[in-house]
């Protein structure tokens, strides 16, 4: 009886576990999309920032 | 501890994920979200797709945030009222503190990630709508004035406002206008309920027209904003939100929506007690299905102008 009444907590207790590990893992995965949608399509690649620096540099001289 | 208190599912720390998940008031969070995302996409300016799945995201855990903040301060006279009752705080499935930490921590997350995602307009709107409806409403309104849900539908409106801002980084006519649809359409939805649930407002003595001023006055206050709603919401078919298929729509549950109005006001307390308060119930339902089609229509409207519009215009 005890054992079963155990079974049913752990379940509840597995489960909650179980919500706040994937929503962990959804929050990552969040993360590094919005991430690769922030910094992509090449804007900070270091080609486009060496453009940039030498677009600055000629203006500025 | 006794058997008892290792099985009661209302032992505070025994909750469940899905309990966790209802302090969000999960049903809300569906208005939040479409409308949100009707404002986003009626915006001119396309934002990164993926970007506006997370601000979405973001602007509906906000929105959960001040449901769960919600849940803690009303715990009291949640536990009073029929509908309220089996909500996760006055049942003990969550503790009071937790729903208050749940809240707080998803409010600062929420406003920091939607400002990081899109900009800081988003960010601050959101702030203010969770500080509205939990501090002005909550806390403030709902245990003092009879005008409560006039005022507090405010927090509910500001959705589209912010997936407009996040798109665009400002505010516009246009999405002020998505604010007053659902502003003013806020009290007779509201009103209409507190008509058929008509004991929970009592037992709670929270303020609602139907306790302070009695039903008669109730069923003449819905009317008269649904007349304010039926105006704005086809006048705005005149604006650049609008467009036929927004007009069509309005026009017709427009129509509707007052046709109930004026059915509710003709109808004494005795009918409604008679047939179980049958027309209130469909004026309810009538207005969940009139939000959404508003909105969906100023989606369409939106989709025909990014193909290019009306052949015609």
């Amino acid at each position: 009886m005890g054992l079963t009444h155990e079974h049913e907590l752990h379940k509840r207790r597995r489960g909650r576990n179980a919500g706040v590990g994937l929503v962990l893992a959804a929050f990552i995965a969040i993360l590094f999309g919005m991430t690769i949608a922030k910094i992509g399509g090449g804007a900070y690649s270091p080609e486009t920032r060496a453009a940039q620096q030498q677009t600055e540099g000629g203006n500025g001289s | 501890m006794t058997d008892a208190s290792v099985t009661s599912p209302a032992q505070t720390g025994d909750a469940e994920f899905k309990d966790y998940f209802a302090l969000l008031k999960p049903r809300v969070m569906t208005l939040v979200v479409f409308t949100a995302f009707v404002g986003m996409l009626a915006a001119p300016t396309p934002i990164n797709p993926f970007l506006g799945f997370c601000a979405i995201l973001f602007i509906a855990v906000g929105g959960g945030a001040s449901g769960a903040l919600n849940m803690w301060y009303d715990a009291d006279i949640d536990a009073l009222m029929k509908r309220t009752a089996g909500r996760p705080v006055p049942t003990g499935r969550v503790d009071a503190s937790e729903a208050l930490a749940i809240g707080l921590v998803l409010s600062g997350f929420s406003v920091v990630f939607l400002g990081l995602a899109t900009n800081w307009l988003a960010g601050g709107l959101l702030a203010f709508t969770i500080f509205f409806y939990v501090v002005i409403y909550t806390m403030w309104l709902k245990r003092s004035t009879p005008q409560n849900i006039v005022i507090g539908g405010a927090a509910g409106a500001f959705p589209p406002m912010i997936g407009w801002a996040a798109a665009t980084g400002d505010i516009s006519v246009a999405s002020v206008l998505m604010f007053c649809l659902t502003f003013m359409w806020t009290p007779p939805h509201f009103w209409a309920l507190a008509l058929f649930v008509k004991g929970d407002y009592d037992k709670a003595t929270v303020p609602m027209l139907t306790v302070t001023h009695g039903r008669r006055a109730t069923r003449v206050h819905i009317i008269v904003y649904t007349a304010l709603l039926a105006a704005l919401a086809v006048g705005t078919g005149f604006t650049q939100v609008g467009g036929p298929v927004y007009l069509a729509t309005a026009v017709v549950l427009n129509a509707l929506f007052l046709k109930g109005a004026v059915d509710i006001w003709r109808r004494t307390e005795d009918q409604a007690e008679a047939d179980g308060y049958v027309t209130e119930k469909k004026f309810f339902k009538l207005s969940l299905l009139y939000l959404f089609a508003h909105f969906g229509a100023i989606l369409i409207e939106a989709g025909i102008d990014r193909l290019g519009g009306y052949p015609w215009a």
